[in-house]
C-alpha cells in the first residue's frame, strides 16, 4: 500500500485520545447499555458504523437512487457512476484492479461462489477455459482446522458434488498453524488451498506467503478469507499473490448486505458463473445464453448499490486514518487484552501465549462457568463480547471446548475498554461461585 | 457489584443446581430418551425419562452446557417424580408460558416447585432457549412414549 503524502515508513500508533475523537463518528457507541456506558468490544463479529458510511448510504436514496448499468436517464448515469467508483476505491483499497472486484453479500457468498465456480467446471460448465477448474475423484481441496465454518462448509459440498478428497492442516496448542502438515499435505493432488489470514478467534496471522508460495508450486489455486485482515490492516492481494480472496463490508464499517470476492482477472473471466439471470449476459436465445466477463458475470440481477457506496465511504475513513495505524493500535490493544485476560486466576486464553504477536482479539476459558454466562455477566456491565463457538467448531474441539468468550476491538476501542473487559472478567468467577 | 436483574437470573439456588446438576448420569435404560442440542451456543442434553405405568418415576440427563441450562435440567428432575404424564405435559407448558413472560411472571406457578427460581430468565430473550433446552427434551419423551 502506498504511504499518504507526508508520512513516513515508520507508522505511528493511534492514541487513546485520537480514539475518542474517532469515536464521535460512530453514533451507536454513544449509548448507556444496563445503565453502564457501551463497551462495545464485539467487533469481530460485526463492527459500528460512522456518520460518513450512514450519510453516503442515505445520500444515495435522497439524490441518486436508480437502476445501474442500466437505462438512459441522468440518475441511472449517476448512480452508475457512484457504484463503479465504489469499486474502483475498494480494488485500490486492497490492490487489486476493478475487474477483480466482484460484489457479493457477504464473505460467505464470495466463498460459495468460488466453490459453484469449480463445480460447475466439474459439470463441464463454461467450456475449454474453464477445464482449469474441473474437480474430481483424487484431487484434493485443502483446508485448515482453524477455519471460520464459511470456510469449510462450502468446501465440504464443494468436495461432496465432485468426488474431491477435503483435507485439513491441523493446528498446534497455540492455534497456529501445522506447517510441517502444510507442506507434507500439499502434493500434486491438491488443487485448491484456502485458509484464513487472521484467525477469528484466536487472532493467529497465518504466514499467507508460505502457503502460496507452497500451493503454487504444485498449481493449487489459493483462496484466502480475509474477513478479519480486510478490515483491520492494509492488505495487497496482488502482492500475497492469492487468487482469490473474500472479505465482508459489515465488519469494516460498512453495512450488512455488501460483501467482496476478489479473483485475478484471468481466473474470473474463466470461472463459471454462480448466481445467474440478468445483467450478467451478453446475447441470450431461448436455448442458451453468453456471459460477460467480471465483474458483470458474477452480478446477476438487481445490485446492492447503496451498500456498495456505503462500503467505498467506510473505506475512505478507514484509509483517511490509515490502516497501518489502526493495525499498530489493535495489536497493542490485543496484547493488552491477552495479557489481561491471562493474568486472571482460572481464565485461558485461546491461541498464541500472551506475548506473542495477534490481531486485536482475544477468546478465552473460563474455569467452571460457561461462556454464555460470562458473557451475560459483561453485558450486565455494558460490556459487548462473543460467546459461543464463533462459527468455528472444529477449531473449539481442538482446544478442548465447545464455547468461548471473545473479546474483538477496532479502531474505535481505546485502552480502557479493553480494562473494563478484564476487570469484569477478573469478577466472573467469583459470582458464579467457583474459586 | 451486578444489577438487580442479573442478581435476579443467577439466584444462589440455581448457581446450586448448576453445579449439582440432581440426576446427572444416564441409565443403560429408559423408556424414552432424547438429545437436545442449541446450534447457536453448543449447549447440548440427552433426557431420559424412567416411567412406572402413567407416571413418572424419575429423569436421568446429562449435558454440557451453561448454568442456566444445566440447573433447569436439575430442577425439572426434582419436580417430574410421581407426576403422570398429562401432568407433566400440563408442567412443560406452564415452564413455556413462565419462560415467554418476559419477566412478568404468571398467575399460578405453584405448580412448577422450585423451577420458578428461574423467572428471571424470561427477562433474557436469548437465554430462554437455554432454560428450555431440558424441557424441550422432556417433551420429546414424551412423545415417544405416547407413540
Ligand atoms: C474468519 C471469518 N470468515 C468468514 C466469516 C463470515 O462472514 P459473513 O458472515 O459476513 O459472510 C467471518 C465472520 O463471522 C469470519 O470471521
Amino acid at each position: 500500500m502506498s504511504h499518504p503524502a507526508g508520512t513516513t515508513e515508520l507508522t505511528t500508533s493511534l492514541t487513546d485520545d485520537e480514539v475518542l475523537l474517532i469515536r464521535r463518528d460512530f453514533p451507536a457507541l454513544n449509548q448507556q447499555v444496563n445503565g453502564h456506558e457501551l463497551v462495545y468490544l464485539d467487533s469481530g463479529a460485526t463492527s459500528q458504523k460512522p456518520f460518513s458510511v450512514l450519510d453516503a448510504e442515505r445520500s444515495f436514496y435522497e439524490h441518486d437512487n436508480s437502476a445501474v448499468h442500466r437505462g438512459a436517464h441522468t440518475l441511472a448515469a449517476n448512480a452508475t457512476e457512484l457504484f463503479e467508483n465504489a469499486r474502483s476505491t475498494v480494488a485500490r483499497f486492497v490492490g487489486a484492479r476493478e475487474n477483480e472486484i466482484i460484489w457479493t453479500s457477504n464473505a460467505t457468498e464470495g466463498l460459495n461462489l468460488v466453490a459453484y465456480g469449480f463445480s460447475n467446471a466439474s459439470v463441464g460448465r463454461g467450456g475449454a477455459d474453464a477445464t482449469r477448474f474441473v474437480l474430481k475423484a483424487g484431487d484434493e481441496i485443502l483446508t485448515t482446522e482453524g477455519e471460520h465454518h464459511a470456510n469449510l462448509v462450502p468446501w465440504q459440498e464443494l468436495a461432496a458434488r465432485t468426488g474431491a478428497t477435503l483435507r485439513y492442516i491441523p493446528v498446534n496448542d497455540d492455534g497456529t498453524l501445522r506447517m510441517d502438515e502444510a507442506e507434507r499435505l500439499i502434493t500434486d493432488r491438491t488443487r485448491i488451498v484456502t485458509f484464513t489470514h487472521v484467525s477469528n478467534v484466536t487472532g493467529v496471522i497465518n504466514p499467507v506467503e508460505t502457503l502460496v508460495h507452497l500451493a503454487h508450486a504444485v498449481g493449487a489455486f489459493v483462496v484466502l478469507d480475509a474477513c478479519q485482515s480486510a478490515p483491520h490492516r492494509a492488505l495487497d492481494l496482488a502482492a500475497l499473490d492469492v487468487d482469490f480472496a473474500v472479505f465482508s463490508g459489515h465488519k469494516m464499517l460498512a453495512p450488512t448486505g455488501i460483501g467482496v470476492l476478489y479473483g485475478r482477472a484471468e481466473l474470473l473471466d474463466a470461472l463459471p458463473p454462480f448466481l445467474t439471470g440478468g445483467s450478467m449476459i451478453t446475447t441470450v436465445t431461448m436455448e442458451s445464453s453468453g456471459y460477460l466477463p467480471a465483474p458483470q458475470r458474477f452480478e446477476a440481477g438487481t445490485q446492492k448499490v447503496s451498500q456498495a457506496i456505503a462500503l467505498a465511504a467506510a473505506v475512505d475513513y478507514l484509509t483517511a486514518i490509515g490502516m497501518d495505524r489502526i493495525e499498530r493500535w489493535e495489536a497493542e490493544l490485543g496484547a493488552r487484552l491477552a495479557e489481561g485476560f491471562a493474568s486472571l486466576p482460572g481464565v485461558r486464553v485461546l491461541g498464541p501465549a500472551a506475548d506473542v504477536h495477534r490481531a486485536g482479539l482475544a477468546s478465552v476459558d473460563v474455569e467452571g462457568v460457561h461462556a454464555h454466562d460470562v458473557g451475560q455477566f459483561l453485558d450486565d456491565r455494558g460490556i459487548a463480547v462473543r460467546v459461543g463457538h464463533h462459527c468455528a467448531q472444529p477449531l473449539h474441539r481442538r482446544f478442548g471446548v465447545t464455547a468461548s468468550t471473545r473479546a474483538s476491538a477496532y479502531l474505535y476501542n481505546t485502552t480502557s475498554d479493553v480494562d473494563a473487559a478484564v476487570e469484569a472478567m477478573g469478577s466472573v468467577r467469583s459470582f458464579f461461585g467457583v474459586n | 457489584m451486578a444489577s438487580g436483574d442479573l442478581a435476579g437470573m443467577y439466584q444462589q439456588v440455581i448457581l446450586e443446581h448448576s453445579r449439582e446438576k440432581h440426576g446427572f448420569g444416564l441409565q443403560p435404560e429408559a423408556d424414552a430418551s432424547n438429545h437436545q442440542l442449541n446450534p447457536t451456543c453448543g449447549d447440548e442434553l440427552t433426557m431420559q425419562l424412567h416411567l412406572d405405568g402413567n407416571v413418572v418415576r424419575s429423569l436421568t440427563w446429562e449435558g454440557a452446557g451453561c448454568s442456566i441450562s444445566m440447573a433447569s435440567a436439575s430442577l425439572l428432575h426434582d419436580l417430574a417424580p410421581g407426576l403422570t404424564v398429562d401432568e407433566m405435559h400440563a408442567r412443560i407448558d406452564l415452564f413455556r408460558e413462565l419462560m415467554h413472560s418476559k419477566g412478568a411472571g404468571i398467575e399460578d406457578d405453584e405448580p412448577l416447585g422450585d423451577a420458578v427460581v428461574l423467572e428471571g430468565v424470561s427477562k433474557y430473550m436469548a437465554r430462554v432457549k437455554c432454560a428450555m433446552l431440558a424441557w424441550v427434551a422432556l417433551e420429546a419423551d414424551l412423545a415417544q412414549v405416547a407413540a
